[in-house]
C-alpha cells in the first residue's frame, strides 16, 4: 500500500493547457500516473498529448470518474479552482500553486473542514507513491519504492533528504509535501494518521521548518496516537525573527516558531531530531536495523 | 507588508474607525506647519516600525507650534533601534480618560481571525496575556459567518468595558474587523484605543500588516509599500525580485528553495561558520537567477566565500553552472565558490565546472562536504 496517491489515482488536471500545466502533467502522466482529464474553461473537445480538456472539473468528472485533481492555475484564479473541485466531489485535491492570500485560504479551510474530502498544499510540490504514481511537481528520479514515508513543508529539501535516504538503500512508501504556507489543507498530522494507518510504512520522517506550532502539535499527535517510528528534522535554527525566509509560512514571530522551540519540543515527546538531512537518513537507518 | 502607524491611521479614517487629526512631515518646517493648522497640543510621534517608540524619547508632546518644530527637529533623524526616523505624524493631543487594548489578527495556529479586547491598554499585551490572562478577551471568528454584534457584545463583557465607552468600542470593533477583511490585513492592532474625557472612542496608534499575496488585488496598498531597508543587497535584492534576508556572517550561500537554503544555513553554522545570508534563487532557477543572485551575493564585502547548494527537480544544474560561469565573467570575482550540484542534469552541471571553471571554484559532491569547505575557505580568507 502507500497513501493518497497510487494505481487507483485518475487524475483530472486543473490548468492543464498552460505552460507549466502542461510540461508537468505529461512528466506525471510518463511516470505511469493514470492521468484521465484536463480542465480549462473554453477549451473543452481539445487534447494534450491524448488527454481529454473539458471546461469544467464537473464535466471532466462525469465523463472519466476522476478522483484527484491537481491545480496548476495563477494565484489569483487558484481559489475559486479549489472550490470548484471540492463542489465536483474530487476526493483529492493537490493544489501546486504559490501565491494565493491568506484570508482566501481561512475561508477554504473552514469550508473543506466541513465535508471529508482533502486537500494537499497550496505551495506545495504534491505526492509520490515510488513505483506507482506521482501527482505534482517532485523529481522522480530521487525516489525509490520502499517502506519509508516523508512528510515535508519544503520541496527541494523533501528531494535532499530523500537522496539521503536513498542512497543508503532505503526506498519510501510515499513522500508527500504539505506545503509552506501559513494555511494549508492537510497539516503533518492530517498525513501522520494515514501513515500510521499503511501497514507498508514502517517508519515516518516529518521535515519541518520555522513558523507556527504544526510541527509542536504534530508531536503531541505522535506520542498519543502513533505505534509507526518518526523521525524530525527543522530547518531553519539560523533564521532570524521577523524575516520571512522564502516560504509565506516560514517565519518567527515573537517568541514563537523556532526551530529550536520545535526541536525541544518533539524531543520531550520522544521525537528524535537530526541536526541535519545526512544525520537524519543515519537515524532513519539505525531504527530500521 | 507591515504598515507605518500614519499609513494605518489613514485607512483607519478610511474605514470610518476614529483617529485623532493629524497630518505627516518630513521636516521641522512642514511639522511646524502641521501643528498650526491642527490647532492647540499636539503630539509629534517618530514612524519606525519598532516597539518602544515612547521610551526611547520618539514621542513629545508640543504646545506650540514652535515647539513642535523643535520636537521635530530632535526626532528626525533620531536612531529607534536601529531604525532611523525618517517621518514624524503630528497629531492633535489627545485627553485620555482610559487605555483599552483591540486587535484582529490572522491566527495561523487555528486558521481563522482573533479578535481581542482589554481595558488594561497602552501597556505590552504579551505581559498583559502573561499576567493578567483574565484581563484579555479572546475570540476566533468564523471566516464564513463574520464578526457580528453579538461577537463584539461578547467580548466587551468579558473584557470589562467601562459602560459609557462600550457603545464606541463596540462600534470601533466593528469597523476593526470590517477593515481587516477589505484590507486583506493579517493584523490590526490599536493599543491604545481610548475612551476620552469627551466619551470618545479613539484609534491612538495603528499597527497594521498586509498579507503580501494579497496585494495584487489592492494597488493601493501595494503602493503604500515603502522600502523600511537601508542595507544596500537587501534593497538590491527586492529590487530585483530575488528572495534575500542579510545575515551577520561571512559565508554567502544561495540555494534553490526556502527549505534547502535554510538548512544549508543550519548546515554551514554547524560547520563552525557564520551565514552571510539567506537567498532563494527560487524553485526553477535558470542562467539568469543565477547571475542576479550571485550579483547580489558579491556585492556584500562582508562575504569570503559562497556556498551555491542546488537540488535539481524543475532547475537544471547544467543551466546553473552555465549561469554561474556568465556571470563570473562579468563580475570577475575572486573569492572562493564552492559548489554542490545534485538531481537533474547534476553530472552534466559539474562537467561544465570542471572544464571550465575558474581556479577559485570548487565542486563537492554533498551538503554537508561544501559547508565545510565554504567555512574552511572563508576563515583562509578573513
Amino acid at each position: 500500500m502507500s497513501i493518497l496517491v497510487d494505481e487507483n489515482t485518475k487524475l483530472v488536471v486543473q490548468g492543464v493547457t498552460g505552460r507549466e500545466g502542461q510540461f508537468h502533467t505529461l512528466r506525471n502522466k510518463a511516470y505511469g500516473t493514470n492521468v484521465v482529464a484536463g480542465v480549462t474553461p473554453g477549451k473543452a473537445g481539445q487534447d494534450v498529448d491524448g488527454i481529454p480538456v473539458f471546461n469544467t472539473v464537473r464535466d471532466a468528472v462525469e465523463a472519466t470518474g476522476a478522483n484527484t485533481s491537481m491545480i496548476f492555475v495563477p494565484p489569483r484564479f487558484a481559489t475559486d479552482a479549489i472550490y470548484e473541485s471540492l463542489d465536483a466531489g474530487i476526493d483529492l485535491t493537490i493544489a501546486i500553486t504559490e501565491g494565493i492570500p491568506a484570508h482566501d485560504m481561512m475561508r477554504v479551510y473552514t469550508h473543506l473542514k466541513r465535508g471529508d474530502q482533502r486537500l494537499l498544499g497550496p505551495n506545495c510540490p504534491g505526492a509520490i507513491s515510488p513505483g506507482k504514481a506521482t501527482v505534482g511537481i517532485m523529481p522522480t528520479d530521487v525516489f525509490t519504492p520502499g517502506r519509508v514515508g516523508i512528510i515535508s513543508r519544503s520541496g527541494t529539501l523533501t528531494y535532499q533528504i530523500s537522496k539521503e535516504i536513498g542512497d543508503m538503500g532505503i526506498g519510501q512508501s510515499t513522500v508527500v509535501g504539505i506545503g509552506g504556507d501559513p494555511i494549508v489543507g492537510s497539516s503533518f498530522i492530517d498525513v501522520l494518521a494515514m501513515f500510521e494507518a499503511d501497514p507498508d510504512t514502517d517508519l515516518v520522517v516529518m521535515v519541518g521548518e520555522i513558523g507556527g506550532d504544526e510541527e509542536e502539535k504534530a508531536g503531541a499527535f505522535i506520542a498519543e496516537n502513533m505505534s509507526t517510528p518518526v523521525v524530525g528534522y527543522i530547518a531553519g535554527f539560523q533564521a532570524p525573527p521577523g524575516k520571512q525566509m522564502g516560504h509565506a509560512g516560514a517565519i518567527i514571530t515573537g517568541s514563537s516558531g523556532t526551530a529550536q522551540g520545535k526541536k525541544d519540543a518533539l524531543e520531550a515527546l520522544g521525537v528524535k531530531v537530526g541536526t541535519n538531512p545526512t544525520e537524519v537518513a543515519e537515524i532513519v537507518a539505525d531504527r530500521l536495523k | 507588508m507591515d504598515l507605518f502607524e500614519y499609513q494605518g491611521k489613514q485607512l483607519f479614517a478610511r474605514h470610518g474607525l476614529a483617529v485623532p487629526s493629524g497630518e505627516i512631515a518630513d521636516t521641522p518646517e512642514q511639522a511646524k506647519a502641521a501643528a498650526e493648522a491642527i490647532g492647540g497640543t499636539v503630539v509629534v510621534k517618530a514612524q519606525v516600525q519598532v516597539g518602544g517608540r515612547g521610551k526611547a524619547g520618539g514621542i513629545k508632546l508640543a504646545a506650540t507650534p514652535d515647539e513642535a518644530y523643535a520636537e521635530a527637529q530632535n526626532i528626525l533623524g533620531m536612531d529607534i533601534k536601529g531604525h532611523t526616523v525618517k517621518r514624524v505624524w503630528i497629531e492633535a493631543a489627545s485627553d485620555i480618560k482610559k487605555e483599552y487594548y483591540a486587535s484582529v489578527t490572522f491566527d495561523r495556529s487555528a486558521k481563522k481571525p482573533l479578535v481581542m479586547l482589554s481595558a488594561m491598554g497602552g501597556m505590552d499585551i504579551e505581559a498583559v496575556a502573561e499576567e493578567h490572562p483574565e484581563a484579555l478577551a479572546r475570540l476566533h471568528v468564523d471566516p464564513l459567518i463574520g464578526f457580528q454584534q453579538h461577537d463584539a457584545r461578547w467580548l466587551i463583557y468579558h473584557a470589562d468595558i467601562d459602560v459609557p465607552a462600550q457603545k464606541g468600542v463596540l462600534d470601533a470593533l466593528m469597523k476593526a474587523y470590517e477593515a481587516f477583511i477589505d484590507l486583506e490585513a493579517t493584523l490590526i492592532e490599536i493599543n491604545p484605543l481610548i475612551w476620552t474625557a469627551d466619551d470618545r472612542v479613539v484609534a491612538l496608534d495603528a499597527k497594521v500588516s498586509i498579507d503580501n499575496n494579497s496585494l495584487y488585488r489592492h494597488p493601493d496598498l501595494a503602493e503604500l509599500q515603502e522600502s523600511v531597508t537601508d542595507d544596500p543587497q537587501e534593497r538590491m535584492a527586492h529590487e530585483r525580485g530575488v528572495t534575500y534576508v542579510k545575515l551577520d556572517g561571512d559565508v554567502g550561500i544561495m540555494g534553490n528553495g526556502a527549505g534547502i537554503v535554510m538548512s544549508s544555513l543550519d548546515v554551514v553554522a554547524l560547520a563552525g561558520g557564520t551565514p552571510a545570508n539567506f537567498l532563494d534563487a527560487g524553485g526553477g532557477s535558470n542562467a539568469e537567477a543565477v547571475a542576479t543572485a550571485l550579483e547580489v551575493l558579491l556585492s556584500d564585502p562582508k562575504v569570503k566565500s559562497l556556498m551555491i547548494n542546488i537540488f535539481g527537480g524543475i532547475t537544471r544544474c547544467d543551466e546553473v553552472a552555465e549561469g554561474l560561469l556568465t556571470a563570473l565573467d562579468t563580475l570577475g570575482a575572486t573569492l572562493p565558490i564552492v559548489v554542490r550540484l545534485d538531481g537533474t542534469a547534476a553530472e552534466e552541471g559539474r562537467a561544465i565546472i570542471a572544464d571550465r571553471a575558474p581556479a577559485n571554484v570548487v565542486v563537492e559532491p554533498t551538503m554537508l562536504s561544501a559547508a565545510k569547505r565554504a567555512v574552511e575557505l572563508a576563515k583562509e580568507a578573513a
